[in-house]
């Protein structure tokens, strides 16, 4: 009965602390969208000043149009309000709705990133721990080796040199691209087709990013193993495994959920370099498209979008931290 | 006589650091019988918490026993595989920490820490584990024990954490505790309850009890044997009363003239002048020759022999030597 109590009044202490932080989020993405708007509204020049096939008359209309001769504050809440009705704007460049525009890069992207995200962060958790567990050992010295050396690799020079070997000399698998040139393949050949052409880039982002992550594990299991209740463990003649799993690991992990918020963003942002050198339509393509010709509609809105998510991650890495860390204070 | 729990036998540890070899005990002797309470006494870094754990096998990675072996009801404890050992731990050797703090973890509740070795080394199922555990922090002195199994460390005070962490080191009904300087992160108050508790429990369930203290008065009141150290080695060893009455090697002499007030700490001695010294290099003679008002030229030509003062009191020094042997 008393477990059930103090279960109960956890669960109620834990649901009004989500309730806050989620409120707590809003003004800040108020915030956000204040200051992104303000930042394109006072860079000098748009899509219709670039464009110097039109005459000033033109150009007039065009702004009358679009609306861009209102004052800002007004432009500011016709946006917002817009937003709210899920409408993200409508893309100058190519004159389709936004969502329309980034829906399928960012999900090209997402998939990218989501699959290897998993592969780094699974292999940066199990070596990490593995050279923590036996510091200074063989393996963890090759591991320090080999972060650094893939750390310290260009991107760009390592996706030529994989395109090199295993595309061009080898042949084994594609150059770039998401689907061959004309491939009008469906079902499981489709998913096949997709999964070879995503081979190099999924092993360039986890070269890229399975280096630094793994040096954050190390670190942190290292810290975990050397506390004193790690000590009072082995001292109560548990197993090696228990030690490390149960009672190291999981204080170990902690530090790591904040970072594994911040990677909520960059399963959407898209993997410029990497996405541009295999040709990958992600949605790193668009935004340096719509960058060049001023495209704002679009720019504010995947800002937007990316400061979002941001806010996002902050909040789930903040509540999942709640609910693991009992010193967290629920208030 | 019968058998000693624990004998140390001329143990010896070396640690291993980038800047050299720590010889962090050397040929350390004594024994421990069943139910005996034996207190190991020294200035901060003479070695004493190495020599408790590597009774334990808990020795930092880098340490390692040099020579020498430690025996748990005759049979060698040292060099044994890491198996063995583990059997043993929590079940008939136990241990305590200095920092109640640090101890234990901080994301797990008290209850299931205790439980932990119950199910491990009793085989209980986690149930009558639980059961269990809660008696046992009503058996250690704390109120609402049932409340206590389910907070978590940073909950609780730190009288209240030592006397969980007690708790769970009985549990098992071991034949040693080792309370490596229980209470010195704790106040007066707490620290003499803490102590209290630890006669109590020494006596009721017959154990041994290896305490690791600074402080002497608490040696008076609660031991029945003394291993003075000093840098890394025994240099005098009896029974309480011989060496509070009669102590020879002018290290626990220091010891004893620096206890001004009962309760206080000896990390610094007002009465033996100069530092311990450099556990990396220490002299090939008595490594207490430095800070020695009695050193003759003779102590700096060797390592002093322990010589035997009567019913297991020895001491090593030259001086000593020369005296009885006048
Ligand atoms: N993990 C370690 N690494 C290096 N040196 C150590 C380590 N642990 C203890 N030492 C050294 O070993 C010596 C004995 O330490 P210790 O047994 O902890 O002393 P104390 O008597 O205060 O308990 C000290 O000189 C200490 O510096
Ligand atoms: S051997 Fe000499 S220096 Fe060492 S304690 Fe005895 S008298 Fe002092
Ligand atoms: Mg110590």
């Amino acid at each position: 009965m008393l477990a059930a109590d103090i279960t109960g009044r956890k669960f109620t202490a834990m649901r009004a602390f989500v309730l806050r932080r989620v409120l707590a989020a809003i003004p800040l993405l108020l915030g956000a969208s204040l200051l992104i708007f303000l930042v394109f509204a006072f860079t000098p020049g748009d899509f219709i000043d670039g464009n110097i096939n039109l005459t000033a008359q033109r150009a007039a209309e065009l702004k009358a149009l679009y609306g861009l001769d209102q004052p800002w504050w007004l432009r500011y809440l016709h946006w917002l309000e817009k937003l709210l009705h899920g409408d993200l704007g409508f893309s100058m460049q190519y004159q389709i709705p936004v969502t329309e525009l980034l829906g399928q890069y960012v999900f090209n992207s997402f998939l990218l990133a989501s699959v290897s995200m998993v592969l780094y962060w699974g292999i940066a958790l199990l070596t990490g721990v593995l050279a923590a567990v036996q510091p200074y050992s063989l393996f963890d010295r090759l591991l320090t080796l080999a972060v650094f050396a893939a750390m310290s690799f260009p991107v760009f020079f390592l996706c030529l040199l994989l395109i090199k070997w295993a595309a061009v000399d080898l042949g084994w698998l594609p150059v770039g691209g998401m689907l061959a040139t004309g491939s009008d393949t469906r079902g499981w050949a489709y998913v096949h087709e997709v999964a070879i052409h995503m081979v190099l880039p999924v092993i360039t982002l986890v070269m890229l990013q399975a280096g630094g992550l793994t040096r954050y594990f190390r670190a942190s299991m290292f810290e975990a193993l050397a506390m004193d209740f790690v000590r009072t463990a082995r001292a109560k003649g548990l197993k090696e495994r228990t030690v490390i799993f149960k009672h190291a690991l999981r204080n170990a992990l902690l530090p790591m959920i904040a970072l594994a918020g911040f990677e909520l963003p960059a399963l959407f942002s898209g993997a410029i370099i990497t996405e541009k050198l295999f040709n990958w339509p992600g949605v790193g393509h668009v935004h340096i498209d719509t960058l060049a010709a001023r495209d704002y509609p679009v720019l504010m809105a995947f800002t937007l979008f990316l400061a979002a998510l941001t806010i996002l991650g902050n909040l789930m890495a903040d509540i999942v931290y709640a609910c693991v860390d009992p010193r967290i204070r629920l208030r | 006589m019968n058998q000693p729990l624990i004998e140390f036998d001329r143990l010896s540890v070396e640690i291993h650091t980038k800047a050299g070899i720590v010889r962090a005990a050397q040929d350390v002797s004594f024994s421990i019988s069943a139910g005996q309470t034996v207190a190991l006494v020294g200035e901060s870094g003479c070695g004493k918490s190495i020599s408790a754990l590597s009774l334990m096998g808990l020795l930092p990675s880098a340490a390692r026993v040099a020579s020498g072996e430690i025996r748990y009801q005759g049979a060698p404890l040292t060099g044994q595989p890491r198996e063995t050992l583990r059997r043993l731990r929590g079940n008939d050797l136990a241990m305590i920490f200095q920092e109640p703090m640090s101890a234990l973890n901080p994301v797990l509740t008290i209850g299931e820490q205790i439980v932990e070795p119950l199910i491990k080394h009793q085989r209980l199922r986690p149930k009558a584990a639980w059961v269990k555990a809660v008696a046992l922090l009503d058996k250690v002195g704390l109120a609402r024990p049932d409340k206590i199994a389910e907070s978590y460390p940073h909950e609780l005070s730190g009288g209240m954490l030592q006397r969980a962490m007690i708790a769970m080191s009985m549990s098992c009904q071991p034949k040693l505790l080792i309370a490596d300087e229980p209470t010195t992160a704790l106040d007066v108050t707490i620290s003499a309850q803490i102590l209290d508790l630890l006669q109590t429990l020494q006596k009721s369930e017959q154990m041994a009890l290896l305490l690791i203290t600074h402080d002497l008065g608490v040696v008076a009141q609660m031991a029945d044997f003394v291993v003075v150290m000093y840098a890394g080695r025994v240099v005098e060893s009896g029974p309480v009363r011989a060496i509070f009455k009669h102590p020879q090697h002018p290290y626990t002499q220091g010891l004893l003239a620096a206890r001004p007030v009962p309760g206080a700490r000896l990390a610094r001695l007002p009465s033996i002048r100069g530092q311990v010294p450099n556990p990396m290099n220490l002299p090939e003679y008595c490594s207490f020759a430095e800070r020695c008002d009695q050193a003759q030229a003779q102590c700096r030509q060797g390592q002093p022999e322990y010589v035997s003062l009567g019913a297991m009191h020895q001491s090593a020094c030259f001086v000593v030597q020369k005296r009885e042997f006048a």
